[in-house]
């Protein structure tokens, strides 16, 4: 195995003469650099939608499964009284942490977004919200239901759980997306590395003759081929993915635009990252390249 | 060395040659003539790998062409020196370079400065550093022989290697293919050139075989 390695790093880095055998210019080192520099630019983006729709759908996962809210519809002279046996029979559930009741203003700031800040709450007949907060592994909801039926009437008990599974499941859809978008991707690179590769096959058509003739084998001029596309391609995925970096950092921050796109970004360790984009893009190259060579030495043989 | 024994060629159905027998011993030197057309560089071809018979059988240094993998083909021609007529090079390399390919190819390591005397004895000393397109038709084809002998190859095959270059130009050039076949190079020249074969004639031991009629014969007295 170590011995394969010493060949290949060999062949890869050593040859330097040999690379020179294949004339070094030709719009296919362009095609070659700057296909790969696009597609690494799109797949930073790519990994930083899949990065932002993962923590998204952890925080919502996270956030809604450990809170839960109790509504309690009664007449306005029974609403605190409910609010309070409520209570009592939330402090005493084993899985809940606390629970309160939202001020008025909290209700009225929940509202705003549809009736605008003049809302004259007092004269409408808005539910009561209890915010229960969970801890350890949360409560028995079927229990917990049971005994508010049987003490407060009014209450009706809402986990969450009817809202946020569709709303985790659409974040892991987002996320599975932007993965095939990056399969997406290296699959185009690999075909734009085959093209270029073949078309550069094609312009040296001599060159390859002139090397068989003087006793080249075709794993000899296949790696000439494929060292050139691999450092092509890694050195435009780095362009690339450096500059899809610039762009993620300074996206506007969530603090002063807010909602969810303006959370698509890197955090953290998540930074290293795109920086496996170009070694991937010369991978990809590598076996693109050497595919295209070697079937097209075999036809030209 | 080289081995052809009954071997057949046709290009298209149509028979090029057939039932051609020949034998690349050390230190032979052959002439190769015959009309054109009639299959001299196909059986050059024949002779280090390029092409297969249709019929009859190659050997090449003891392995029978037929079953030689393409890589094999290649490890036979680092020991087979071929010049053609219309020498390819690597135009964005230099002569010098040029030259040493066959060292590179062979994973060989390349010491330019030990092939100047490489160079000069093909008379290209003042030239090792220009491109090839810079050089002239004869300076073509010695920097084509000495591509061809740098790997100390066991059989040197020529196709037309006089074609391009005047008589006194000729005449250096066959005198460097007689000094590489006196250090026991099989020597195998496929030529139109019958001055150059008398030429030859005078100076080592040859014989001048011609394809004519899609047969090899001996050439008769007169060559």
């Amino acid at each position: 195995m170590r011995a394969l390695f010493r060949q290949f790093l060999w062949r890869f880095i050593g040859g330097a003469q040999a690379d020179r055998s294949v004339p070094p210019t030709g719009f296919t080192a362009q095609l070659t650099v700057f296909a790969a520099a696009a597609m690494a630019f799109l797949a930073v983006f790519a990994l930083a939608l899949s990065l932002a729709t993962s923590r998204l759908a952890d925080r919502w996962s996270e956030e809604l499964a450990r809170t839960s809210t109790l509504r309690i519809s009664a007449p306005a002279d029974q609403a605190d009284a409910q609010v309070r046996a409520a209570i009592g029979v939330l402090e005493t559930t084993p899985g809940v942490a606390s629970a309160r009741a939202l001020t008025a203003q909290e209700q009225q700031a929940l509202l705003t977004p549809w009736f605008g800040p003049d809302l004259p709450l007092e004269t409408l007949s808005i539910p009561k919200l209890i915010e229960i907060i969970e801890e350890g592994s949360g409560y028995d909801a079927t229990g917990l239901r049971a005994r508010l039926q049987a003490e407060v009437p009014g209450a009706v008990l809402d986990d969450h759980t009817s809202w946020r599974a569709p709303l985790v499941k659409a974040a892991g859809r987002l996320r599975s997306l932007a993965w095939v978008s990056i399969v997406l991707i290296a699959a185009t690179t690999a075909a734009m590395v085959t093209l270029a590769a073949q078309a550069a096959l094609a312009a040296n058509a001599q060159v390859i003759r002139v090397m068989r003739l003087v006793g080249a084998q075709d794993s000899y001029i296949a790696w000439a081929f494929i060292r050139r596309f691999t450092s092509r391609a890694f050195a435009g995925a780095l362009m690339g993915s450096l500059a899809g970096m610039l762009g993620v950092f300074f996206l506007p921050s969530t603090d002063v635009a807010g909602g969810f796109l303006t959370g698509i970004g890197f955090q953290g360790v998540h930074w290293l990252w795109p920086l496996a984009i170009p070694p991937l893009a010369a991978c990809v190259a590598f076996f693109a390249t050497r595919a295209a060579a070697l079937r097209r030495l075999k036809e030209q043989s | 060395m080289i081995e052809l024994d009954d071997v057949a060629y046709s290009y298209g159905g149509a028979e090029l040659f057939a039932q051609v027998s020949l034998s690349l011993a050390p230190g032979s030197f052959h002439f190769l003539t015959g009309p054109s057309g009639a299959g001299k560089t196909t059986l050059l071809k024949l002779c280090y790998g390029e092409l297969q018979a249709i019929a009859g059988d190659v050997r090449l240094f003891g392995a029978p062409a037929r079953t030689l993998t393409r890589d094999q083909i290649a490890l036979v021609r680092r020991k087979v020196g071929v010049v053609h007529q219309d020498c390819q090079f690597l135009d964005h390399l230099s002569v010098i370079e040029n030259i040493a390919l066959p060292l590179t190819v062979s994973g060989q390591d390349v010491d330019l400065a030990n092939l100047q005397d490489l160079i000069s004895w093909v008379g290209l000393g003042s030239q090792a550093e220009q491109l090839p397109p810079q050089l002239s038709g004869g300076e073509r084809q010695r920097a084509a022989l000495a591509r061809a002998i740098i790997m100390s190859p066991d059989v040197i095959i020529a196709d037309e290697p006089t074609g391009n270059v005047d008589w006194e130009m000729s005449q250096r050039l066959l005198t460097l293919l007689i000094e590489l076949n006196r250090m026991g190079k099989a020597v195998l020249i496929a030529t139109h050139d019958l001055n150059l074969i008398r030429a030859a004639k005078s100076q080592v031991g040859t014989r001048v075989l011609r394809l004519t009629d899609r047969r090899l014969q001996q050439a008769g007295a007169d060559l």
